[in-house]
């Protein structure tokens, strides 16, 4: 993990800023700094997205594939997630550097997506036990200041909510074997319902408060965060502790309920902005990256 | 708590000022096709012609033509104001992270120890550095002399430099300074301000019995009032929205953006279109101040 120096002081300056619910940037302890999101961004693949929170940037691409339905599910189709952390974030993720962190967040991110509650993998079955479409989820990590579970895992929403998949017709030739036809109209595609997609909210521990949406110097202060997955009803998904310190029960039930909060209220605007993105249409400026 | 979630825009640069500069040049630019003149550092020679290879600020010395480029790292002068992090300690020496291309060194022998002002340094100093500077430590301090490597050595031997305390760090460009008599200011809204000539600024309260500041190697741990915490942050942002929109930083400039920005909450200043309105109102103040 990209990690910075804080001398004792700033750390302590950080602290009880928390204390008093006011932290280094004007924020308090719930608030989220302003998230830019970006979809259809990469032409080659069939959803992707862009999100910016503060100085964090993750770019998202779903490539959608067919292959062959896991045996113990032969009737819904599958994710796969990879993570690629780019040396340009940090150069502590030059050469294999990056790695770890890499498996750990696509890890999570197999907890959290990759099951019937989360996305709707019914409707990605082609044929049962024979095909189904499996989406390959890749993450680039562009600039890392804090917060990266947040920032992918709604990047990751947008882009689910960009994909397009293109419609197949199965047809049976005179042997009794099956032929998959793609649609040749690009127009002709599928989407995915994104509605029960959770969020991750990440709350970390910092003195005797949590916050969300930490930056690396706020990081720095804490000794254990928690990672809830939460969708648009509230209902939570996953949840994981990282980090070395302990957190005592009270304290893991006050943050769930604080993430409950702030991950609920995550899903309405963001929903809100894909629609009007999908609204715009053709007419959307597009900004990528030279913005 | 409520996330504000938006869709990346097209940033037009804020300007007030419309005269094209001639000295400003990009990778490629000629600067002159008189074979008269000599080259010097950012540029090359393209067919007879003198051209720029960075971006930057052409400069003249007799018959020597440079071009400064606007994006680089620090490269101090003697008698410049830095703040800079504490990376190692070593023999005799500490290593000073200051956004330069090399670490910095500060010597023992050029701080001031506490107890006498010049006394030999003997080992048993040698052995106790790590109690004055640790690993991460902030410091203020003034470059005394440029090593033929290009690495800096500073020294500390004023009251006014020395190991920083409770406040925030902000890291900017080296060019957006700039370059004044004095670059440690009491600003009249409550906090202070060292705008190190490396980019690195620092922000703190402005402290209430002067000679128990400054110098020393004591910090002081108690909390930093709400008040002072609320300027600061306020002044962060600031800073951070003068940067994004390439504003000379000094005394005046940050002064002014912070008064523009009052209208507003602290945690709002980062919006991009907050930090536009903010950013050409003072401008406008700089104008009628200059005209």
């Amino acid at each position: 993990m990209a990690t910075v120096k804080v001398s004792e002081a700033e750390k302590v300056y950080i602290l009880h800023g928390i204390r008093d619910d006011l932290r280094v940037d004007g924020r308090g302890c719930e608030d989220y700094r302003h998230v830019e999101i970006e979809t259809d961004v990469v032409s080659n693949t069939d959803g992707s997205a862009k999100v910016t929170l503060g100085y964090t940037a993750v770019l998202v691409g779903i490539k959608a594939d067919i292959g062959k339905p896991k045996p113990m599910v032969p009737n819904e189709g599958y994710l796969e997630f990879f993570v690629d952390c780019s040396a340009n974030a940090t150069p502590e993720f030059e050469g294999r550097g990056g790695e770890e962190l890499g498996t750990e967040l696509s890890n999570t991110l197999y907890k959290v997506f990759n099951n019937k509650h989360s996305v709707d993998l019914k409707s990605l079955c082609i044929s049962a036990g024979e095909h189904c479409w499996v989406l390959y989820v890749d993450v680039l990590l562009l600039q890392c200041d804090g917060n990266l579970y947040d920032a992918i895992s709604i990047a990751i929403k947008a882009a689910l909510f960009n994909t397009k998949i293109p419609r197949v017709h199965i047809s049976a030739d005179e042997e009794g074997g099956k032929e998959i036809e793609l649609s040749d109209d690009p127009y002709d595609c599928m989407r995915l319902d994104v509605e029960n997609v959770p969020c991750i909210v990440t709350l970390c521990k910092v003195g005797h408060r949590h916050v969300v949406d930490v930056t690396l110097q706020e990081k720095a202060c804490s000794v254990a965060s928690l990672i809830i997955s939460v969708t648009h009803k509230g209902t939570i998904t996953c949840t994981r502790k990282v980090g070395g310190g302990s957190l005592d029960p009270e304290s893991i039930f006050e943050m769930t309920e604080a993430g409950k909060r702030v991950g609920k209220a995550l899903h309405a605007p963001l929903m809100a902005l894909l629609q009007q993105e999908e609204s715009l249409g053709k007419k959307r400026q597009k900004v990528g990256f030279l913005g | 708590m409520a996330a504000d979630m938006r869709l990346p825009t097209i940033r037009k640069p804020v300007s007030l000022c419309s005269g094209e500069r001639k000295d400003l040049v990009v990778p490629g630019d000629v600067i002159t096709s008189d074979t008269g003149f000599m080259r010097g550092h950012g540029t090359y020679v393209d067919e007879d012609k003198l051209t720029a290879s960075v971006a930057g600020e052409v400069q003249r010395v007799d018959k020597l033509i440079c071009v400064r480029p606007l994006k680089t790292r620090f490269n101090g002068e003697v008698g410049d104001v830095v703040v800079g992090r504490i990376t190692e300690v070593q023999q005799k020496r500490w290593k000073v992270e200051t956004n330069s291309r090399l670490d910095s060194v500060l010597l023992l022998s050029s701080v001031n120890l506490p107890g006498g002002e010049l006394r030999r340094r003997s080992a048993e100093d040698e052995l106790t550095m790590r109690q004055y500077l640790l690993e991460g430590d902030l410091i203020s301090a003034e470059v005394q002399s440029v090593f033929s490597d290009g690495a800096l050595s500073l020294h500390t031997r004023s009251l006014k430099y020395g190991k920083l305390g409770q406040g925030v760090l902000v890291q900017l460009s080296p060019s957006l300074i700039k370059r004044q008599k004095t670059h440690f200011h009491n600003l009249p809204c409550g906090a202070s301000i060292i705008l190190g000539n490396n980019g690195f600024v620092w922000l703190y309260a402005t402290p209430s019995n002067e000679e128990e500041e400054a110098g020393g190697f004591y910090t002081s741990l108690e909390p930093v009032s709400l008040s002072d915490r609320e300027v600061i942050s306020r002044l962060r942002n600031c800073l951070l929205a003068l940067a994004a929109h390439k504003v000379l930083l000094y005394d005046t400039s940050v002064l002014y953006c912070y008064e523009s920005s009052l209208q507003h909450q602290v945690k709002d200043i980062l919006k991009p279109e907050v930090m536009e309105e903010i950013v050409m109102l003072t401008q406008q103040k700089l104008l009628e101040q200059e005209g």
